[in-house]
């Protein structure tokens, strides 16, 4: 019986051209829609395969009411209960946001679940902190391990497996209870089934507030990089562009 | 002082670390104020091959800060990080930075908590004494921040500066010293490691020649000409998100925001449009050359040179060329 806490960011989907607020303090998502980064869809797909072998999944997130567009789409795929905590995620640095979902742990604990697992991406998609993780590792006193794609719980110990930075693959193993971020790679997100969308609709998910006022992302301004103008060099159309592109190949030394 | 955690291979010091050193050196230069002439040293975790500290001293670094035993040997962001905060409080450093790899970012995290200092992950620029401008949003967004703690701690991004020599090298002095490791830092450490064979993502991120290929490849049999091609040159096969989100071909082979980073001599994305989550991972390519239907696609503005035309057309095209001019 493992039971998992996975922790999302509703994020906007910057696949396209990005905007910024009027108070340049955010990205304005109000055209191209929200999503939680490739990293956080892997974690809740570990989170809801190991509950499958037993346990149960939990997936928590800090934002605004709309967040609850992503509790429910992880419900959908097999988390089981949803908190969120209902704040305004601009004004929250990684701290911050360590500090309240660690104080919803304890509450938790304190009323009976204790998390054995709590999973992370390991860099938000939009702020791209790479802390969270490690910070809420901290505020508990449990062990963490960063960058995971794989992992397996069996006996009170979970077994992650990681890329070294030779590309090859590390081994941690860490008794429960820990803490660990994931990467994208490792595990195919699933998609939701009507099934899966009906019961997620029904869950009540459970709304806290944040404990203390942010002390916030010292964050001064947000800027977009300056355009630089194209400065393409069209070498040519279609295959008959062949002889023009193995001149350059050639030129820069890469074929004979 | 300004302190620089770096990480090592067997060949030495890693090129994104000496970038790291470059970057803490010339704020050290450049300003007028708290930082003006402060030396630079190192901390390193693990082995320190006697190439690293030739390497260090000819980058800049006075003081190399060598933590030993058996408790360092194996990597765990806690006990690294341990190892930095030890040095920086002995040496009173009042700056902690590293490179924006992943053990960079994860260590400087630690640190970070163990101090109870803010952290800026990926800084591209800082005007002395530390506000700092960072890329957010996979690199599309820059963000200030001001980093008020003492130590302020960031990472800096990988190919922000160029790692260079300094006006005057020195003779790096080597401390060895070995700090007292509580036993909840030793907990999570690696218990083993597979080396990576010749199709996992090390050789892709190393390679001289990445040919991309996205969206246009319009299947899992579309890699044919662009696989020969990476052949040809003694390149690396790279793809887009879209490519390993549909399953055409292995994630390792992905480059991006939440794949890898490369920075090869040339780049050559076929079918690829250049959204944001790709270009994140090949904006540091030397030259780009794009393979795309779309004169208007973002890939085709940012590159270098580009042909016009479909991927299946052009690329068995140069395949036939190359293998023509080799007779």
């Amino acid at each position: 019986m493992t039971n998992v806490l996975v922790c999302v960011k509703r994020v906007p989907d910057s696949s396209g051209e990005v905007l910024l607020s009027a108070d340049a303090q955010s990205v304005d998502a109000r055209f191209v829609g929200f999503t939680v980064s490739p990293h956080e869809s892997c974690a809740v797909e570990l989170a809801v395969k190991i509950a499958e072998d037993g346990g149960a999944a939990t997936v928590l997130t800090l934002g605004p009411d709309d967040a609850v567009e992503q509790l429910r789409a992880a419900l959908g795929v097999g988390c089981t209960a949803a908190v969120l905590i209902e704040a305004d995620l601009v004004g929250f640095g990684p701290a911050d946001v360590a500090r309240e979902i660690a104080a919803v742990v304890r509450d938790h604990e304190a009323a009976g679940t204790t998390y054995d697992l709590i999973l992370l991406g390991n860099d938000a998609a939009d702020t791209g902190d790479f802390q969270v993780g490690i910070r809420l590792a901290y505020e508990l006193g449990r062990p963490v391990v960063n960058g995971i794609k794989t992992a397996e719980v069996a006996d009170g110990v979970a077994t992650l497996h990681g890329d070294s930075p030779d590309g090859g693959v590390e081994t941690f193993q860490v008794p429960l209870p820990a803490v660990a971020t994931v990467l994208e790679g490792g595990v195919e997100p699933r998609y939701p089934t009507i099934t899966g969308r009906m019961k997620a609709k029904k869950v009540k998910i459970e709304t806290v507030e944040p404990r203390q006022p942010p002390a916030g992302p010292h964050r001064l301004k947000l800027t977009l990089p300056p355009a630089q103008p194209s400065t393409v060099e069209v070498l040519g159309e279609g295959s008959g562009s062949a002889t023009a592109v193995v001149d350059l190949l050639q030129s820069l030394g890469v074929t004979r | 002082m300004i302190l620089v955690f770096v990480e090592t291979e067997a060949g030495g010091a890693s090129e994104p670390s000496l970038e790291a050193v470059t970057f803490a050196r010339d704020l050290a230069t450049r300003d007028s104020g708290e930082l003006a002439g402060q030396p630079i040293h190192a901390v390193v975790a693990g082995e320190l091959p006697a190439a690293a500290v030739e390497q260090l001293g000819t980058h800049g670094v006075s003081e190399v800060h060598h933590a030993i035993g058996d408790a360092f040997s194996a990597y765990g962001g806690a006990v690294w990080a341990g190892a930095v905060e030890a040095a920086q409080r002995s040496t009173g450093a009042i700056a902690v930075i590293a490179t924006g790899s992943p053990r960079g970012n994860e260590v400087l995290a630690h640190l970070a908590a163990r101090l109870g200092v803010v952290m800026a992950a990926n800084v591209v620029g800082c005007q002395p004494p530390f506000l700092v401008t960072r890329q957010v949003v996979g690199g599309a967004v820059l963000e200030e921040m001001q980093l008020d703690d003492r130590p302020a701690v960031f990472s800096v991004a990988g190919h922000a500066v160029e790692a260079g020599p300094a006006a005057a090298p020195v003779t790096a002095t080597v401390h060895e010293f070995s700090p007292e490791v509580a036993a909840a830092d030793l907990v999570a450490r690696v218990v083993s490691t597979e080396p990576g064979g010749p199709d996992r993502s090390g050789s892709l991120r190393s390679a001289r020649v990445v040919v991309g290929a996205g969206r246009g490849a319009g299947g899992a049999d579309g890699f044919g000409p662009v696989s020969e091609l990476a052949e040809l040159l003694d390149g690396a096969l790279g793809v887009s998100r879209v490519v390993t989100s549909l399953g055409w071909r292995p994630h390792h082979e992905q480059v991006g925001q939440t794949g890898s980073r490369i920075s090869p001599e040339l780049y050559i994305p076929c079918g690829i449009s250049g959204a944001i989550q790709h270009w994140a991972g090949c904006a540091s390519s030397k030259t780009i050359l794009a393979i795309n239907t779309d004169p208007d696609a973002p890939m085709v503005s940012k590159a270098t040179y580009a042909v016009i035309g479909d991927m299946h057309e052009v690329v068995p095209a140069i395949n036939e060329e190359i293998r023509r001019r080799r007779g």
